[in-house]
């Protein structure tokens, strides 16, 4: 078994140990909340006990012996020997962030063990030995007459070719109580000569005797991932009832199905892994079979119009026109069918973002002394996972801030004739092209005169200065805006509402708010579905064709000369709505040739970035087209002015204007 | 894989092409593919010696002109001007030259250093000469030719970057 190697499973194990850990979380905040459900502690249990499985077999000592103590705590709780109490659902969450951390200094080398997870293991032990001893009564005589197990163990030939190794289920059991050796055997039917022998097949048995007052699921969970490979007699030291000896039958238990999930998915993340061997570099996707299947399928069909079209081509005649257009309408459609099952692929539920947050509401309730209740709604909608990664940071911000500043304490919402629990939710759903994530609360709303009193302070606007709402509620988007009256470590430090902005537009998105005094505030955040197509106006200058994203759009139009103004310094304005914006001609920045010069003859689009409107001077518009975004650092390097590139309906390549990058272009060139 | 007689030495195999009368070499295992010339995306606010990207199966590659990078004068663009796609990693870009040659094995015990002579080719692209029948083959660095970080990229575009400034 040593032929294998197991580091290339790390990534997996990695990946579906934090998974299990986001359960568990989601779970212990569930009972929080007083739900009694026993399946909850039972998920909760499952999950702490496929890590420790995982940890153990890859080696990871540390994470198995921390998990190990946890899971014996849950074990108590699932057997109902421990109430669930605030204490212990506190204890467990605090373990499941020291399993986090141990999980990602596990992840990238570092040493594991720590003194925190020290701590926290003595307070596990001494909250499941405290409670081992008041349990024997509650338990009744039959448990207490237990002093040890009795085990045979007969390994099944193929043991050692499944991973694993009957060395660790001795460690395991060694942890748990004294053990003997009483007999080990050569099963039957094992090969008689050392020629016959196969090196990577087992032909031994122990018979094993386990001392002390271990509960019967401690044993049994040790053999719990040899369930299938090994043949098993357990019976209890005592001799009492015989009715107690469980034959675990070689058949697949529910435990079998974990080990089987995970060697399917390290042959689906393997193709991935080949490129990126080591756990720490890359990205990778869990793709449901379902998708992956439509993809297969829509291959298929691929192929075969491919061929029916070759046929056709092999000895075309004149006759066979229509059986041609048919074929490449059914080209056409397949390729869309591909095309948008390509995509989703790379779409995720947000829900794995939202998931993030019943924890966060659960901790700031406690450091704020708020009472919280936390709605969740959309989690399934989809985006993609560029764009996912991306907006967790704010939306955290926007929780937190929510909470801090939003929500009033108990005292105060009673006093405002409120209930004394104040309502957060988060909501998720498309709307045309975009996704729109809503976070609202029934707080106190927006404090208009505090705003506007620090605006002034801060001589963000003048004295006496007339706002409508929604000025004011722009206010707060302004780098180093807070109104906190002291910083906590959760918000008012002034790093706030501009940096969510900023993150938000750099993808691609919009964030507003709307906020009615005392009755609480919505955030609401605009997103693109994707970054990977964007749609995009096609524009000419001189033979160059370049393509301007069509969300920075406000406008395009044709000037006559009279309108454009030239200011000292060369530049050129034209009055726009109120206002004079500056031209800048796309063929000067970017030195194109044979362009039109003259300011009538061409068109000027009207742009907006970081809420400043330019004019963009070019020939001519061509159309809106749907570009499919390909980086230039992917083979070159950054160009300023161009944020990526795209293949066009002719096979040619067409480059993505940057309306950010150009317009700074424009200003360096005129301060030249 | 069909030279099954070959010599214990192992020859490196290199792909050459003619430029401006010189014979050149490339290392055959970073060639991609060999194609012939066809209109290329000017990029803006690159050196002149970029021509522009190409559409090559989806990925946007960059297109050099070789001659214009060892600063020769620049020939007009036929049907039988020859691009050569060359991989560095995981980055493909592709160098004009003016015509493939031949596949040739070169012993690399007999690769000789680059004498400086100040020649019309800029020295620092080249790895060593070596000899194939009697004719001298230069042999290409292309890691060096295309770098994104090199400083004389920077360089060279610095004059591109003031022609802007002047036109504005």
């Amino acid at each position: 078994m040593s032929a294998v190697d197991l580091t290339q499973f790390h990534k997996t194990f990695f990946d579906e140990s934090l998974e299990g850990l986001d359960a568990m979380e989601a779970a212990l905040l569930q009972l929080d909340a007083g739900s009694s459900d026993g399946e909850l502690v039972h998920t909760i249990f499952r999950a702490a006990h496929s890590i420790k499985g995982g940890a153990a077999t890859f080696g990871f000592v540390d994470v198995a012996a921390f998990t190990h103590v946890a899971e014996s705590l849950l074990e108590e709780v699932r057997s109902e020997r421990k109430a669930v109490d605030a204490e212990l659902i506190e204890l467990l969450l605090r373990s499941v962030d020291c399993l986090r951390a141990m999980l990602d200094r596990s992840s990238a080398g570092q040493p594991v063990g720590d003194a925190e997870s020290e701590v926290l293991r003595v307070e596990l032990v001494r909250l499941v030995s405290g409670e081992q001893g008041e349990g024997t009564t509650a338990v009744g005589p039959q448990a207490a007459a237990v002093n040890g197990w009795e085990i045979v163990f007969t390994a099944l030939p193929h043991l050692l070719r499944t991973g694993n190794d009957p060395i660790r289920i001795f460690r395991e059991l060694q942890a748990l109580g004294q053990l003997d050796v009483v007999r080990v055997f050569i099963v039957d039917g094992a090969p008689e000569h050392l020629s016959e022998i196969d090196p990577t097949s087992c032909y031994m048995g122990w018979a094993l005797r386990l001392h002390g007052n271990v509960p019967r699921a401690d044993v049994d969970a040790v053999f719990d991932w040899l369930d299938g490979d090994c043949e098993l007699v357990i019976k209890p030291v005592a001799e009492a009832p015989a009715a107690a000896a469980a034959v675990v039958a070689a058949s697949a238990g529910a435990s079998a199905t974990p080990l089987q999930r995970r060697s399917a998915d390290a042959r689906a993340t393997q193709p991935g892994s080949e490129s990126a061997p080591s756990a720490s570099e890359g990205g990778s996707i869990r793709v449901g079979i379902d998708k992956v299947d439509a993809l297969i399928n829509m291959m298929g069909e691929l192929v075969i119009t491919q061929s029916m079209l070759s046929d056709i081509g092999e000895k075309f005649e004149l006759s066979q026109l229509g059986r041609l257009r048919e074929g490449l309408l059914h080209l056409e459609r397949t390729t869309r069918e591909l095309q948008e099952s390509v995509m989703r692929i790379r779409m995720m539920p947000i829900g794995s973002v939202f998931n993030r947050f019943p924890r966060l509401v659960h901790d700031l309730e406690r450091k704020l002394d708020k009472r919280v209740s936390l709605e969740l709604h959309g989690e399934g909608t989809e985006l993609d996972k560029t764009v996912l990664e991306k907006i967790g940071d704010p939306l955290v911000h926007l929780v937190r801030n929510a909470i801090d500043h939003g929500l009033e304490s108990p005292a105060q919402r009673k006093a405002a004739g409120k209930s004394e629990t104040g309502t957060l939710k988060l909501n998720a759903y498309h709307e045309g092209g975009n996704i729109v994530v809503q976070i609202s609360d029934d707080g106190a709303g927006l404090n208009r005169a505090a705003i506007v009193a620090k605006a002034q302070q801060r001589g963000l606007i003048g004295d006496g200065q007339e706002l409508s709402d929604a000025e004011v509620a722009e206010l707060i988007f302004q780098p180093g805006f807070s109104t906190a009256a002291q910083a906590t470590d959760l918000s008012g430090r002034g790093v706030g509402m501009d940096v969510v902005r900023r993150n938000v537009r750099d993808l691609g998105g919009s964030v507003g708010v709307r906020s009615v005094t005392g009755m609480g505030s919505t955030f609401t955040i605009t997103l693109p579905l994707t970054l990977a197509i964007i749609d995009g106006l096609v524009t000419a200058v001189g033979e160059e064709r370049y393509i301007v994203p069509l969300t920075s759009i406000v406008e395009s139009l044709r000037l006559r000369a009279d309108r454009v103004r030239k200011i000292a310094g060369g530049g050129e304005v034209f009055h726009f709505r109120d206002e004079y914006l500056p031209i800048i001609r796309l063929h000067q920045a970017f030195a194109c040739a044979g362009a039109i010069t003259e300011i009538e003859r061409g068109i000027v689009v009207v742009i907006e970035q970081d809420a400043r409107r330019v004019g963009l001077f070019v020939d001519d518009l061509l159309g809106q087209q749907q570009a499919v975004v390909k980086s230039l650092e992917a083979h070159y390097q950054r160009v300023q002015g161009i944020s990526g590139a795209t293949i066009v309906s002719d096979g040619s390549v067409a480059l993505i204007v940057d309306v950010g990058g150009v317009v700074q272009l424009a200003l360096r060139s005129k301060a030249a | 894989m069909y030279q099954d007689n070959q010599t214990a030495t192992p020859m490196l195999q290199q792909l050459t092409f003619t430029l401006a009368g010189e014979e050149y070499g490339v290392d055959i295992l970073s060639v991609r593919e060999i194609r012939s010339w066809s209109r290329v995306t000017r990029i803006p606010q690159t050196p002149d010696y970029v021509l522009g990207v190409l559409n090559l199966r989806g990925a946007v590659v960059p297109i050099m002109d070789l001659r214009l990078r060892f600063g020769l004068k620049r020939e007009s663009y036929g049907d039988d001007t020859v691009m050569i796609v060359v991989a560095i990693g995981k980055r493909l870009f592709g160098i004009v030259v003016d015509a493939v040659s031949d596949v040739i094995d070169i012993d690399p015990a007999a690769i000789k250093p680059v004498p400086d002579m100040g020649a019309v080719v800029d020295i620092r692209y080249l790895k060593g000469l070596a000899t194939h029948v009697e004719r001298m083959v230069m042999l290409l660095d292309v890691e060096k030719l295309m770098r994104p970080e090199d400083v004389e990229t920077l360089e060279a575009a610095l004059p591109a970057i003031q022609e802007v400034e002047v036109a504005a």
